[in-house]
């Protein structure tokens, strides 16, 4: 691909390219050089045959234009693109900052956020929701119903992305045969590709299969010693430091989304030094699947149970135990983990499906 | 003290995010949004956000840039050997 053919020039490519970008070959110099020797001999003919001949060609501004466009119009029409786009950058920049400049100084106390809403949850917020964290009190508790929404787009995205991604090299045959040929695959002992849906006939098209091979063993990261000591060392305190932010979402900063992103980045930094094969022996697609749906279906029983007691008014039968404790704060603790544990789940299944197609 | 750190990380923003879109390699371009993402964790924190620092630190400069990795290398756009490491034009 970086290799330059020979005769690159000539080659139908080039010229296509050419064609494609729009810009004219400018015309070689000794041809202007003809052309215009050209010109002036008409020039002189006319004006010797014709007695009254008025110099209007000199001074005719279409010709001028025309000849000006010929010899040098796409260099010049890009000099000005290029002006009108920095300006054009320029000026956006320019109206932005000036907004900024509308806008209140960070921290002021006459900012319009700072009304009643802000004041309540600030005053109130320990003592209705237990948390000490205001932050997560608002997400999890007062807002409960948007940060469930926001869960489920999440889901949704992951799932659209392993309905584009996921290969399926035999869509009629039963999902488990499936399974057990990728094990195999695995092992190294069956070819797997597009060569298995291409016996059946009537299969989908080889260009649909998400990048071919990637089953074998040479698509497993070659083994590479430092990576694999820092990893060794590092991704139990990745662990250790997103389950500390998922469980104690509730007295410090972070919560659910923070601390899932931690534990999917130690996940990926684990995939990376030790392959696909260390990490399927604790995490593939059936744990993913119980895990994903679980902690959403239990996420929306929480949340029902919220809607269920907020709607008719009943107190909620969790205690809200005692002010910055770790079991406290009632059913935050819970929501955080089930959402950090969705979260990593699909941090990790991004990457496992950007990388193979596959767990 | 505090606000001549703020302003240099903020200035170290800028600059990462032109040499982010002048960079001639991609890969290049990818290590620089990575370093973007990491000050701007810091000056998140700086911003007394620091639930949002993690996030960043986490999100922006892990994740994403892993996927960009991912990505690259699924397009082809990093050579698997060093001694060809002049990247080619995309």
């Amino acid at each position: 691909m970086s290799r330059i053919r020979k005769n690159y020039e000539n080659s139908f490519a080039h010229r296509f390219l050419v064609f494609v970008k729009g810009d004219k070959p400018l015309p070689e110099e000794d041809h202007v050089e003809e052309w215009r020797n050209r010109v002036a001999e008409v020039k002189e003919t006319e004006r010797t045959e014709n007695a009254n001949y008025i110099e209007l060609a000199e001074t005719d501004p279409y010709e001028d234009a025309k000849r000006f466009a010929q010899m040098s119009g796409v260099k010049v029409f890009r000099k000005i693109y290029y002006v009108l786009a920095v300006l054009m950058c320029l000026m956006i920049i320019g109206m932005l900052i000036m907004n900024v400049m509308y806008m209140p100084r960070f921290g002021s106390a006459e900012t319009p956020t700072n009304n009643e809403v802000a004041e309540r949850y600030l005053e109130k917020g320990s003592e209705e929701t237990g948390v000490v964290n205001t932050v997560t009190g608002m997400i999890l508790q007062y807002r409960a119903f948007d940060t469930f929404g926001e869960t489920n787009v999440l889901f949704v995205a992951a799932c659209s992305v392993m309905i584009l991604l996921f290969r399926k090299t035999e869509p009629e045959k039963a999902p488990r045969k499936g399974k057990r040929k990728r094990k195999d695959a695995a092992a190294g002992n069956a070819p797997e590709g597009p060569s298995v849906s291409t016996a059946d006939g009537q299969t989908e098209a080889p260009s649909c299969v998400w990048p071919p091979a990637m089953d074998t063993e040479e698509m497993e990261p070659a083994p590479d010693v430092i990576l694999q000591n820092v990893a060794r060392v590092v991704v139990p305190l990745i662990f250790l430091f997103g389950l500390y932010i998922l469980l104690n979402g509730h007295l410090s900063p972070g919560g659910g989304f923070s601390g899932g992103a931690v534990i999917g980045a130690g996940l990926i930094l684990y995939n990376a030094a030790f392959g696909f094969r260390a990490t399927r022996r604790f995490f593939d697609e059936k744990v993913y699947d119980i895990i994903k749906v679980g902690s959403l279906c239990l996420y929306a029983l929480i949340i029902a149970y919220y809607l269920f007691t907020g709607a008719n008014g009943i107190a909620s039968v969790v205690p809200l135990g005692r002010l910055g404790t770790i079991l406290s704060s009632g059913l935050i603790l819970p929501i955080n983990l089930l959402v950090g544990l969705e979260v990593a789940c699909t941090m990790y299944a991004f990457y496992a499906l950007f990388r193979r197609g596959t767990f | 003290m505090t606000k001549l750190i703020v302003v240099l990380l903020v200035g170290f923003l800028v600059v990462c995010a032109i040499g982010v879109s002048a960079a001639k390699s991609l890969l290049v371009s990818v290590v620089i949004f990575m370093s973007y993402s990491l000050v701007m964790s810091i000056v998140w924190i700086f911003l007394e956000s620091p639930d949002l620092a993690i996030t960043e630190a986490a999100v922006g400069a892990g994740v994403t840039s892993v996927l960009f990795f991912v990505t690259l290398r699924k397009i082809n756009a990093v050579e698997e050997d060093d001694d060809e490491s002049d990247t080619e034009e995309l």
